[in-house]
C-alpha cells in the first residue's frame, strides 16, 4: 500500500507523490526553512510531523549558519545512512524562497543513490510548479498556533 | 581503478564502465560517454541488485555472479564484486548488439582486481 501523501499547498502534491513512489521513501517532508509544512507523507501523527520540521528546519539553520562561519556557499544536501534506515534531507530554492526536503528510507528498499536521483527530480517538478509571482506568506506570532492547527488538519484530512 | 575500468571499455560496443557502491548506490568510479546518466545507471543497477539478491536468497539459489539487462537501446551489464550486500557492483552500460561473453570476461576481470 502507498503511503498517504497530503498537501497544505497543492502544486507540491503530484511531485511529492511521484517522488515517493519512485525513490521508494518511508516519510517525506516539503518546508520552508523556518518549519512550516508545505507536504507530507507517510506520517500517521500530527506530533511526528511537527517535530520533524522542527528538527530540520534547526538543521537547515545549524549547517547554513556553519557553512557561513567557514565562508563557503550553504551546504545543498545532508545524508545520514543508519543500519537499517538512512535520512536525506537538502534544500533548493524556488520563486517562493527557499524550501526544504527531508526524506527517510529504509535500506532494505532504497538508497541514498535512488533518493538523490528522484529528490534531483523532485526539486525540478518543485520548481516548475511554484505558483508564479508568488510571495512567501509571512506567519505572525499571533497567527501561529491557527496557522499551524490549520495546516496539521490539512495534513491529516481532518 | 581506471585500469580495470579502461579494459572494459576498450570492448567494441561498450559505451561506459562504473563501479558502484552496492548499498549506496553511488558512483565509486566511472568511464562513461558523454550523454550517459551515470549516477542514474548507478542507482537503478544498485537497487535492482538489491532486489535481486534478496530474491535470489529467498529462491536458495545462491548469489548472482552476473547479470544483464537487455533493454530497447542498449544493456547493462552487472558483476557483483565480493559481498554484494556492502561491496562493488561492476557495471557496464553497452549498445544492444555488444559481444556480450566478452565484456562479462572483462567484467570479471574487474571485479578480482578492485575487491
Amino acid at each position: 500500500m502507498s503511503p498517504q501523501t497530503r498537501a497544505v499547498e497543492s502544486w507540491t502534491l503530484q511531485p511529492l507523490t511521484d517522488f515517493v513512489r519512485e525513490a521508494s521513501v518511508r516519510l517525506v517532508l516539503v518546508l520552508t526553512p523556518s518549519g512550516q509544512v508545505l507536504a507530507q507523507s507517510g506520517f500517521s501523527r500530527a506530533v511526528d510531523v511537527m517535530s520533524a520540521a522542527a528538527l530540520a528546519a534547526a538543521i537547515v539553520a545549524t549547517t547554513s549558519e556553519l557553512a557561513r562561519q567557514l565562508r563557503q556557499p550553504p551546504f545543498a544536501a545532508l545524508s545520514h545512512q543508519g543500519p537499517k534506515m538512512g535520512f536525506f534531507l537538502a534544500t533548493f530554492v524556488t520563486e517562493r524562497g527557499m524550501l526544504a526536503v527531508l526524506a527517510v528510507y529504509d535500506l532494505d528498499v532504497s538508497s541514498i543513490g535512488l533518493v538523490q536521483l528522484f529528490y534531483e527530480q523532485l526539486a525540478a517538478d518543485l520548481k516548475t510548479a511554484t505558483p508564479k509571482g508568488a510571495v512567501p506568506k509571512q506567519v505572525l506570532a499571533a497567527d501561529f498556533e491557527r496557522e499551524l492547527t490549520d495546516s496539521l488538519n490539512t495534513l491529516f484530512g481532518r | 581503478m581506471s585500469t580495470a575500468l579502461d579494459h572494459i571499455t576498450r570492448v567494441r560496443g561498450v559505451r561506459g564502465a562504473m563501479l558502484v557502491s552496492a548499498e549506496d548506490g553511488i558512483v565509486v568510479a566511472e568511464q562513461l560517454m558523454e550523454g550517459i546518466k551515470g549516477g542514474a545507471v548507478a542507482a537503478l543497477a544498485a537497487s535492482l541488485a538489491g532486489r535481486l539478491r534478496r530474491a535470489m536468497e529467498a529462491a536458495g539459489t545462491g548469489t548472482s555472479v552476473f547479470w544483464h539487462l537487455q533493454a530497447e537501446q542498449g544493456a547493462l551489464l552487472v558483476v557483483p564484486g565480493g559481498n554484494a550486500q556492502g561491496g562493488i557492483l561492476v557495471v557496464a552500460v553497452a549498445e544492444p548488439d555488444v559481444n556480450i561473453g566478452l565484456v562479462r570476461l572483462e567484467l570479471l576481470r574487474a571485479a578480482e582486481s578492485v575487491v
